[in-house]
């Protein structure tokens, strides 16, 4: 029954070509074994390509004082102290390596006056941490990755959709999908797969994030049995562009207020001074997010209902060399001279903390031979994610899933494939061809409308209630979305497989925001506005019970290691407030 | 809040059609404060044509998957704004034209990749101590803010009229050999791949690609031209000539 389809096989499968997927399947080609690489766009169009500021690494090239122990202590704070220590670990000690291999693989970063690697201020981070390339840092690192993996003998798959891992007993045996161009499916039979599939954010109505970001890795590690941890925890960035309507979401870097730019509202205040006045407009995302969003709420917002950001003092050819897209966003997009005058910006849903639930070392889900690197994977932020260290995780943590996956890949053998599941991803996936409901894009804006009215920012037992009926509602329209035309490049189609994801995952997120009764990091609960130490013992569990229902539960955070708590210990005060762990 | 921009619709005829057969088909979009070719791409895609294919990812310029041509020009849609058209004439997008089409305005950019990989990788020098002075990486870095639209590609003579594809490489593998060639740490050679394998000699410097490039990059002026010198001193300096004709070097 297989012969009908076009079959691929390799020992390890990378699902998604961002920074994640590429690095992972740069380590597993260098260890040794065949690969293949699947992305849903064009090699080089990934999210990786939209991050701007920086790459977090404790390279202390330009504040000496700087360690892995700072970035690690930094990271923490952040986090709020429910990030898997372990991961926060080999994060802060491996990300300086791994800048210096993308240095040493072509990458250009800008550079201090003694010539080494510069690094700027950031959110959060205590010294100058982010390596960067002006304001299109992420452009940087996809191409070099990219242009390394190209010479490495991996077999890309572009403009692929991956709709099912399949499984053998428990173990993965490799996936499903269809080519985009074609609609025609295609099976990948490897031995292990990594998921890099990136976020989620399609399912707010203003969001920093592309098409592609629908939730597919998450729901597909949860349909094959995955654990997904921490969904509750949604980055808004705080300055996404807000005028013209068009615009709305697109992101304004970190970067501006990393190079001196200042927030002030409509009378001209530096509001930042109330809500953080150590830290400032450098303060981290949720806190300066909730900020813009509650100056509005008083009556302070700027024009549109924003807040206002200005780095114009820093003089015109300052702000053209250190933020050029910047510059030429907002003069070409928005009409506004960013080194005359200020921008207007608000918050945008940008990253998810959460994610497939991965053992630190190894990337491994407990799903055997599945893998998940990046923002797909959960536990490395925690509560909140400081601005940086998401290029440095996908490197981090990409390659240990690309060690570990083709490691895996030699102990084993390839596990047999199921029919049946083929069969039933194939029809479920054809089936809406024969549909007679609603149009799947209206579906996807009462999904947007949803979310980000209910589980947004801010939140409410009552709110989240309701985001949590009408999905239930959504889902049986999602069900049954009308699809026209062809299979042939149809992104009506693509549309409606994608829309089952994002549900899902929207549930995930109001169910471990429901449970979670405190306000933490990027979960600030109107309801329980402070946070609590003692739930910092625990993280929000996500998984697919026996009949198909969504199981919510909670995981123990792993202890931390005595080592880890003297470090911690420096920075006590601020540990107490969130955490009893050093108690 | 009235404003004078809701009062307007904008008339587009887009390609609907495959590499074989297609017609433009009208659509008629009302027109928002802002409003870019690809949202009135989306806004056709969400209302009255859900299959209708477009690539698209950033929405900001940083990704160059939209390239399309609009009114016959090489653009990305997410950077051409609607005021910047007279709207009482219907806007033209049609995939771009150097590329098989696939589906409306989604076309076969496959080509590309292919010569990518035939591009020799950094290769640094030995022993470096990897100090650089920002004043030597400037120029490579002008080259790497290139996004890969490939509007470049669809723009240049060589390959639009004369399709001379598999011998030449293009203004996008020319700017990315420059950004290998002038890094102040690569030891690699490409010069001889440049003359023969990427046919940089086709190129006779119309400048077409530097005016479509939404990056600004100065394709002719700072990568080729650049090149083409380096290749005329490595192959055609009558002292080298007569010195390689003696030594039997290449």
């Amino acid at each position: 029954m297989l012969d009908r389809f076009e079959i691929h096989e390799h020992d390890v499968l990378v699902i998604g070509a961002g920074g994640a997927g590429l690095r992972a399947a740069i380590e597993a080609s260098a260890n040794g074994v065949s690969v293949g690489l699947v992305c849903k766009s064009l090699l080089g169009k990934a999210h990786t390509v939209m991050a701007e500021g920086g790459i977090a690494a404790a390279l202390a090239n330009v504040d000496k004082e700087d360690s892995w122990q700072t970035h690690f202590t930094d990271t923490m704070f952040g986090g709020k102290y429910i990030n898997n220590f372990k991961m926060a670990e080999l994060h802060a000690k491996e990300a300086p390596e791994r800048v210096h291999e993308l240095e040493h693989w072509g990458a250009v970063f800008d550079r201090t006056n003694e010539g080494k690697i510069l690094q700027r201020a950031f959110g959060g981070h205590k010294y100058k941490r982010l390596s960067h390339v002006g304001d299109r840092t992420g452009l940087e690192m996809i191409r070099t990755l990219q242009d390394k993996g190209v010479h490495m003998g991996i077999d890309v798959y572009m403009e692929c959709t991956v709709t099912k891992l399949l499984k053998d007993g428990d173990r993965i045996s490799g996936a499903f999908g269809y080519w985009r161009e074609t609609g025609k499916f295609v099976i990948f039979k490897a031995k292990s797969v990594v998921l890099a599939t990136g976020g989620m954010g399609k399912m707010y109505k203003i969001t920093s994030n592309s098409w592609e970001y629908t939730a597919d890795g998450q729901a597909l590690a949860y349909n094959a049995g995955a654990e997904l941890i921490d969904c509750e925890f949604i980055q808004f960035h705080p300055t996404g562009m807000i005028w013209p309507p068009g615009v709305s979401g697109i992101l304004v870097t970190e970067a501006v207020r990393g190079e001196g730019g200042t927030l002030t509202n409509n009378k001209g205040e530096r509001f930042m001074e109330r809500y953080d006045p150590k830290l400032m407009d450098l303060s981290t995302r949720d806190v300066v997010a909730r900020a813009i969003y509650t100056e509005n709420k008083e009556g302070r917002g700027s024009v549109h209902g924003g807040a206002y950001l200005d780095i114009s003092h820093k003089g015109a050819d300052y702000v053209k060399k250190k933020l050029p897209s910047m510059y030429h966003q907002f003069k070409d997009l928005a009409d506004v001279d960013i080194t005359k005058g200020p921008m207007e910006v608000g918050p945008t849903c940008h990253y998810s903390m959460g994610g497939v639930r991965v053992e630190a070392e190894t990337a491994m889900s407990c799903v055997p031979g599945l893998f998940a690197a990046g923002e797909v994977a959960g536990g490395m932020h925690g509560a909140n994610r400081l601005g940086g260290n998401s290029l440095s995780d996908l490197v981090v943590f990409g390659r240990r899933a690309g060690l570990y996956a083709s490691e895996f890949a030699k102990k084993n053998s390839q596990a047999k494939i199921n029919e049946k599941e083929i069969e039933s991803s194939e029809k479920e996936v054809i089936s809406f061809f024969e549909n007679s409901g609603e149009n799947p894009y209206a579906v996807h804006m009462d999904l947007q409308d949803l979310m980000q009215a209910n589980v947004g920012i801010f939140r409410t037992e009552n709110d989240i209630q309701k985001a949590i009926n009408g999905l239930s509602k959504l889902k049986e329209k999602a069900k049954k979305v009308k699809i026209e035309g062809s299979r042939m490049y149809n992104p009506g189609w693509h549309m409606a497989y994608d829309l089952q994801n994002m549900i899902m995952y929207s549930e995930a997120i109001a169910r471990s925001a429901i449970q979670r009764k405190e306000s933490r990091g990027a979960h600030s609960r109107i309801d329980y506005p402070d946070p609590n130490p003692d739930d910092a013992t625990w993280t929000s569990l996500i998984k697919l019970g026996t009949n198909g229902e969504m199981v919510v539960g909670k995981a123990p955070v792993i202890p931390m290691s005595k080592e880890l708590k003297e470090v911690l210990k420096n920075d006590e005060g601020r540990v107490s407030k969130y955490s009893n762990l050093l108690k | 809040m009235a404003s004078p921009y809701r009062m307007k619709n904008a008339k587009f005829k887009v390609y609907r059609g495959n590499a074989s057969e297609g017609q433009e088909v009208e659509y008629t979009v009302p027109v928002e404060e802002g409003m870019v070719v690809l949202d009135a791409i989306h806004y056709i895609q969400k209302n009255q044509a859900p299959d209708l294919a477009v690539r698209w990812n950033c929405k900001a310029a940083k990704c160059g998957s939209c390239s399309a041509e609009v009114n016959g020009k090489p653009k990305l849609m997410c950077k051409s704004r609607l005021d910047d058209f007279n709207l009482d004439e219907e806007i033209n997008v049609r995939p771009m034209k150097s590329f098989p089409i696939i589906k409306d305005l989604a076309c076969d950019v496959s080509w590309n990749y292919e010569v990518n990989k035939k591009i020799k990788p950094f290769t640094p020098k030995e022993n470096t101590n990897w100090i650089m002075k920002q004043r030597d990486v400037d120029r490579v870095q002008e080259f790497r803010k290139c996004i890969e639209c490939f509007a470049c590609q669809n723009v240049c003579h060589v390959i639009r009229d004369h399709d001379l594809k598999p011998k030449f490489a293009g203004p996008r593998f020319f700017v990315r050999v420059a950004g290998l060639e002038m890094h102040p740490l690569d030891a690699a050679d490409r010069l001889s791949d440049l003359k023969n394998d990427m046919g940089i000699g086709f190129c006779n410097i119309t400048k077409c690609c530097t005016e479509v490039c939404p990056e600004d990059i100065h394709i002719t002026d700072n990568a080729i031209i650049p090149l083409k010198e380096r290749i005329v001193d490595k192959y055609y300096d009558p002292f080298k000539m007569i010195f390689r004709k003696i030594f039997g070097m290449q």
